[in-house]
């Protein structure tokens, strides 16, 4: 059923702590694509996004910094070795003391172990590498990670994903939790879940980031999180 | 350089028809959008897509900014015999990127 | 774009047979529309299509392709992915190498997405 989400709206103004998705009426982003999006999709002959996961597949063997070690020296076959991997993400990284995603991790890596220059955020090798890696879980669940030491993160992000914001007086959650499924301005509300990324948006023409995702919906007239780093995390924790 | 995905059977039999798809990243920049300041972005564009096998030319595309980003191209041809193709795509700026295949035809 | 037809036709009157453009009707995003254009020929030196042109009707430009197919092809089948800026008509012209013209259109409508992003 499709209802203009500006009536609605206003029935919401008062609403108090909207409730999760409950887990049997979870549903991924594809579901809610049109049949032509989810051809595109199923391909990878004809997926665009596989253009960066070969890219990935490059760079997996490119031997890089003083250690002149490439990702294939230590992990080997990505197959077999990264499988699981972009599934468990963001993880507790117990030397920083906070969550860090799959982006970070690549990026320690690179930079302790192979001691090379970190890649830049959103840069294309960093977009390929992730992606490479991430498609190596394909199929595979998100781990939803229970560990203590991620509660307090976990706990602000679902905060945050309640809390109203910016011009709109908007939560993630009375799109993501209350309406989705429903029509905005043209688009079906997805629930908002971070599976399947670093992904190709067709608004974008171009693969990106679960931190780009989120930074387009903040763009929508709220402040945007930047350096705030940890808030960041804490979202990705708690969904 | 951008990067390519050439997706084609590694063998065939004598006069089957094949599907080739090729996939190559590009932004395919219109030339009708505006940039922040309200300038234009000049047009940058493949506009030429070719593919030869054994050197002669088998199928070629003549492309302008109607097609989409990361441009898909999807055709046939017939295996004849065993032998090379060669994939070219030419940019606005007169560079061609050539990737080239091996075929086994039996 | 009907006049970017008529200059490649000029005189004929392209026949609304053998090309079949096949195009979703309604597209939720026009920044990757899948397009398939098929033309129904033998294939052979004697009798084959030299080239499918391609046309929209309301973007900026008339011109959306030109594939150069000819009796290597075995079939003349083409996909590719176009933008749309607005709910349009689009049209193929098939060249058949008897100098002769043919044609297939489609309506696709385009519910454009509010925002574009960066």
């Amino acid at each position: 059923m499709r209802i203009l989400l500006g009536a609605t709206l206003a029935l919401l103004a008062a609403a108090a702590m909207a409730a999760e998705v409950a887990p049997e009426q979870r549903r991924s982003g594809y579901d809610f694509a049109s049949p032509q999006v989810r051809a595109m999709q199923d391909d990878d002959t004809a997926n665009p996004g596989m253009l960066w996961v070969s890219g990935g597949e490059s760079l997996w063997t490119k031997k890089a910094g003083l250690a002149a070690l490439s990702c294939g020296d230590c992990h080997g076959d990505a197959r077999t070795s990264m499988k699981g991997v972009a599934v468990r993400y963001p993880a507790f990284d117990a030397t920083l003391g906070r969550p860090i995603d799959l982006e970070q991790r690549i990026n320690l890596c690179r930079t302790e172990h192979q001691r090379a220059g970190p890649f830049g955020r959103e840069g294309e090798d960093l977009l390929a590498l992730t992606a490479f890696v991430a498609n190596k879980s394909r199929g595979l669940p998100v781990a939803v990670n229970e560990s203590p030491e991620l509660k307090p993160f976990s706990e602000l992000g679902d905060k945050l994903f309640h809390r109203r914001e910016g011009q709109l007086n908007l939560s993630c959650s009375q799109c993501h939790d209350d309406n989705w499924g429903k029509r905005l301005a043209g688009n079906v509300i997805p629930q908002g879940h971070p599976t399947g990324y670093p992904v190709y948006r067709l608004e974008w023409q171009s693969l990106g980031s679960l931190q780009r995702r989120l930074h387009n919906c903040m763009t929508a007239r709220a402040p945007i999180l930047t350096s705030t780093a940890p808030r960041r995390w804490s979202h990705l924790s708690s969904i | 350089m951008p990067r390519v995905l050439i997706n084609l059977p590694e063998r065939a039999t004598r006069g089957e028809i094949i599907e080739i798809r090729t996939l190559i990243q590009h932004p395919m920049e219109t030339g009708y959008r505006l940039d922040g300041n309200g300038a234009r972005i000049p047009r940058d564009i493949i506009n030429r897509f070719a593919c030869t096998y054994n050197g002669e030319e088998v199928f070629r595309a003549e492309l302008f900014p109607a097609i989409a980003a990361n441009p898909f191209i999807a055709f046939s041809t017939i295996a004849t015999r065993s032998g090379e193709l060669i994939f070219s795509w030419t940019g606005d700026d007169g560079q061609t990127q050539i990737e080239s295949r091996h075929i086994i035809v039996e | 774009m009907n006049k970017a037809i008529r200059d490649l036709v000029g005189e004929a009157e392209p026949q609304q047979s053998k090309v079949k453009l096949e195009l979703p009707s309604i597209v939720e995003n026009g920044n990757a529309v899948p397009l398939t254009v098929s033309v129904e020929s033998p294939m052979t030196e004697a009798d084959h299509v030299e080239a499918i042109h391609i046309f929209n009707q309301k973007n900026p430009q008339p011109y959306v392709a030109v594939f150069h197919v000819g009796p290597r092809a075995g079939k003349a089948r083409v996909s590719t992915r176009i933008r749309l800026a607005d709910s349009q008509r689009m049209v193929a012209i098939a060249r058949l190498n008897d100098g002769s013209f043919w044609s297939d259109s489609a309506d696709v409508i385009v519910t454009l997405a509010a925002c574009t992003e960066q």
